[in-house]
């Protein structure tokens, strides 16, 4: 089974990437744009016996660093 | 004195290292690898070198901090024995949780490469114990992400307890508060982005890491 990890900074956690490829989008006459952030998007491939609860601990422990970021589990 | 430096695949600070506490004790750290799963028996004091530690691959410091060595690295500091972790070895030990907060790309994205002021902000420490209060050093940094974050209650709460070990004198890569190196609650784990053993030998430009080593060494000596 296919497992969909997003991992995104949290709310107030400054994002100089997300703000350079917003002044480079900017750069390339793309208007309109208000924000960006950058995150990072893991697939995992996974027996279905691993449970929700693995999954999270999953991200909890490794995928995620949960100072900074969010994660959210999506099972394909 | 016996002291141990980890080599993680993509450390490349580990030499420097080594000549510091070399230079300190007269006598070579034992090099440990990543995989290995025992600290040798003694060691007294351990050092987390700079570097790319697995490539940075998921996140700075991250490989590093659930590989098999760090289980007894994180058991030999919870015993008391002194813990340095340089640049990446900062990474890792926030990585590892052993210090709080987390280090993110650099405000201005670039990677910084220079010798800056850093501010004394706690000399009782038992790594700092040999500097002046507010005394100002010159010692080089040389990261991408240094960017020091954590929310305020720990800011204030680590501020308060004396934890914030060193700060940089002027703005260098964004960290809150410019924090640039940080105890752990009972004081024998030192995280710092910057480089103490680039500092060592007049050779190097300036010697003002040298006496962090000493200072550490010495309480064992």
């Amino acid at each position: 089974m296919k497992v969909q990890v997003y991992v995104t900074l949290k709310p107030g956690v400054l994002d100089p990437q997300g703000k350079a490829i917003h002044h480079a989008l900017e750069g390339l006459g793309f208007a309109g744009v208000d924000d960006v952030r950058a995150g990072r998007f893991i697939e995992l491939e996974v027996a279905d016996s691993v449970s929700d609860a693995d999954l999270d601990a999953m991200c909890a422990k490794l995928l995620a660093n949960t100072v900074i970021e969010n994660y959210r589990i999506e099972r394909a | 004195m016996k002291t141990a430096v980890i080599v993680f695949p993509g450390s490349n600070c580990d030499r420097d290292m080594a000549v510091a506490l070399e230079t300190v004790t007269g006598r070579a750290p034992a090099m440990v690898w990543h995989r290995d799963t025992e600290l040798p028996d003694g060691t007294d004091f351990i050092a987390l070198p700079g570097g790319f530690s697995y490539g940075d691959y998921l996140r700075s410091g991250a490989m590093a901090a659930r590989s098999p060595i760090l289980r007894a690295v994180a058991d030999a500091a919870g015993r008391g024995v002194p813990l340095l972790g340089v640049c990446n070895g900062f990474q890792v030990l926030t990585e590892a949780q052993l210090l709080p907060g987390a280090l993110m790309r650099n405000a201005g994205l670039n990677f910084v490469c220079r010798t800056v002021p850093l501010t004394v902000a706690n000399s009782q420490s038992m790594f700092t114990a040999s500097y002046g209060a507010d005394e100002t050093l010159n010692i080089p940094v040389a990261h991408h992400d240094g960017n020091y974050f954590a929310d305020k209650d720990t800011l204030d709460r680590i501020e308060g307890e004396g934890r914030v070990a060193f700060r940089y004198a002027d703005s260098v890569n964004g960290s809150a508060r410019d924090i640039a190196g940080v105890l752990n609650d009972a004081g024998n784990v030192l995280g710092m982005m910057p480089h103490p053993e680039r500092a060592i030998d007049r050779a190097h430009g300036g010697t003002d890491g040298l006496r962090l080593f000493e200072a550490a060494l010495g309480v064992l000596a």
